[in-house]
């Protein structure tokens, strides 16, 4: 059974008098354990469909499976429970709490998924010993650099062992050290097991991907696996 | 234990949110302490004007009767006239009551006059002069705290014998002992036998205390000799009272001639029924009061609630963060409620905090300090206040769009 099952899936907008088709029918699945980048230049719809994989947003057309799991229909709170339980967001501004540590920050979606104090420390402290900041759990996000804090995100990301790490151009605001850090971490993660999207619009960190997906005018342009890089 | 969870996070939120904002948190906060310390100042108010009023009432005593040509209240202006017409209750229509009365325990005339009480040059002036009989000290409930009250037959004699009041003796004597001394009603002398016992309180000062009791007999022939009475009528238990009153109506209505279908031509007053006025009474104010106050707490409210609404849309992109990650409506609904409430609440016991001195200061004039009751009242109703104008901040923050949240800067 394929992890996410997308089958011609579109999503418009109405806006005033004009009806914007961001999405046009787009069928697609991805398995468990895949490393995928969704590519795209901006307007090409590749953000709805994101929006739509992680389950922030539901499809005007077409049906969405996620692990088993029909997610086209579900209310406001159903969805709030596959994202916390499911997916682990990774976003280009970070979107940290900016008044809490990075352990609280980390320890966010365990809160909302209802985790006693102790079991949620001990998950939240191994969360960011996956993403070597254990000696920076109780700083606050105006306290760290960039990288540190998208890897503190990232730690927010695999807290609840979701089934998806979805990633919105997680490089996006960092330079390109930084950058190529936070990607390696990537590629660690998805030597683990680990179903990463990354949607992107640069080419280089689409490469470090295994499958690439082509979104042009709300339509899939292409989709075909990735040649590892030779070194 | 997933509410307690949010419960918590929702209380460290909002303590960070208040943190965050200090002269924003202080000045919403200032409405609601200004609006608690008000209503509760208010309520601390008529809670110690009710209970000085009772504890006056209680003087009246709850099982006697005062018979009077007029009602304490009149329902109307016709009433009154009506009752304008009454001859007065004379002393021998008394004396008939007294002997009819079976299922009483005790019945005293009184008539009562203002005079001036000397004792050698010291001068006590307003003093009510009460004529009255032996039984007074049954009806009228007061106690005696050195020497005894006046006797059946210096009572019947007219003895220039003298109770007097806690008030009178403290003016006339000061630390001396008034007893067998001679004081003056006028010019004529009169001996201390006994000193009553100090009531206090609105009544007491108006009355007992600051009184001089001589037997009627003697009043009569000092002052007036047909002055209207007033008959005190103790019944001595509380589940006669139906029973006595009827028979102290119909047999003072024989008494009085008054013809079958004729209405009364006095009025049998009651404490229930100063009480019953009282408490009309009060609940008007106490409404107008409270509602005067509570304007005070209503604009603090609506300060708290254009607060939230401003940090609401503030953190618009938090809001969107928490439910990435995976928030219920409810998880950010509570979220904001409890950061109004918290709000208000703290601004409760801040005001809680400054009204608590201030009705201590004012005791005296309070009639008391701050009942618990209404300090527990005050507490729950900033707590309401948080959650009734937090209400609609919280509702538009958990509606929110995670889309549209996210993009917002």
């Amino acid at each position: 059974m394929s992890l996410i099952k997308i089958d011609q899936l579109s999503r418009h907008y109405v806006m005033g008098s004009e009806t914007v088709y961001a999405l046009r029918g787009v069928s697609l699945s991805i398995e468990r354990g895949e490393y995928v980048a969704i590519m795209g230049p901006s307007g090409s719809g590749k953000s709805t469909l994101m929006n739509l994989i992680g389950c922030l947003d539901t499809p005007s057309t077409g049906r969405y499976e996620l692990n088993g799991l029909d997610v086209s229909e579900m209310d406001d709170n159903e969805l709030a429970d596959i994202r916390n339980r499911e997916i682990g967001f990774v976003f280009q501004t970070f979107n940290l709490l900016p008044r809490s540590t990075a352990l609280h920050n980390v320890e966010l979606p365990l809160i909302y998924a209802g985790v006693k104090l102790e079991p949620r420390r001990q998950q939240a402290d191994e969360a960011l010993q996956q993403v070597n900041l254990a000696d920076r759990k109780l700083h606050r996000p105006n306290e760290l650099s960039g990288g540190q804090r998208q890897r503190v995100a990232i730690a927010r990301a695999l807290v609840t062992r979701p089934s998806i790490i979805l990633a919105d151009e997680p490089t996006g605001n960092l330079d390109s050290k930084t950058g190529e850090e936070i990607l390696t971490l990537f590629d660690e993660l998805s030597q683990r097991g680990n179903t990463i999207i990354v949607v992107t619009h640069e080419e280089e960190v689409a490469l470090r991907s295994r499958r690439m997906i082509r979104i042009r005018d709300g339509l899939i342009a292409s989709d075909e696996p990735v040649q590892p890089l030779s070194v | 234990m997933t509410f307690f969870t949010e419960l918590i996070e929702g209380l460290v939120i909002a303590w960070d949110a208040i943190k965050a904002n200090k002269l924003r948190s202080v000045l919403t906060t200032l409405g609601i302490v200004i609006g608690i310390m008000t209503v509760t100042l208010m309520g601390t108010a008529i809670a110690g004007f009710r209970a000085s009023f009772l504890t006056a009432i209680a003087s009246f005593g709850t099982d006697v009767f005062h018979v009077q040509r007029f009602s304490w209240f009149f329902a109307s202006e016709q009433e009154w006239l009506n009752a304008r017409k009454r001859e007065r209750i004379l002393f021998d229509q008394v004396r008939d009551l007294e002997q009819e009365l079976t299922l009483s325990q005790a019945v005293a005339p009184v008539a009562q006059m203002g005079r001036s009480v000397t004792y050698r040059d010291k001068k006590s002036s307003g003093v009510q002069v009460i004529g009255t009989n032996e039984q007074y000290l049954q009806t009228s409930g007061s106690l005696v705290a050195g020497g005894r009250f006046f006797n059946r037959s210096e009572s019947d004699g007219g003895r220039p014998v003298c109770v007097i009041g806690a008030n009178v003796s403290s003016n006339l004597f000061q630390t001396l002992s008034p007893l067998n001394e001679t004081l003056r009603i006028g010019e004529k002398p009169f001996s201390v036998v006994g000193v009553l016992e100090k009531q206090g309180g609105l009544f007491g000062e108006m009355g007992g205390d600051n009184s001089v009791i001589i037997p009627l007999e003697q009043w009569r022939y000092q002052f007036y000799s047909r002055p209207d009475l007033t008959v005190q009528v103790k019944v001595g238990s509380l589940d006669r009272m139906d029973e006595a009153k009827e028979e102290l109506r119909s047999t003072f209505r024989r008494i009085r001639g008054v013809r079958p279908g004729e209405a009364d031509d006095f009025a049998i007053n009651q404490q229930d029924q100063f009480l019953e006025a009282f408490n009309k009474v009060l609940a008007v104010i106490g409404t107008a009061g409270l509602f005067i106050t509570g304007l005070s707490l209503f604009v603090g409210g609506i300060g708290i609630m254009n607060i939230m609404l401003v940090s609401v849309t503030e953190r618009t992109r938090e809001i969107g963060i928490r439910k990435a990650i995976g928030a219920k409506r409810r998880a950010i609904l509570a979220q904001f409620l409890i950061e109004a409430a918290v709000i208000c609440l703290i601004g409760g016991l801040i005001g809680l905090g400054i009204a608590f001195p201030i009705s201590l200061a004012l005791k005296s004039k309070l009639g008391g300090a701050m009942p618990f009751s209404v300090a527990l009242m005050a507490i729950g109703v900033s707590l309401i206040t948080g959650l009734i104008s937090g209400f609609l901040p919280a509702w538009r923050a958990a509606r929110m769009d995670p889309v549209e949240a996210l993009r917002s800067e």
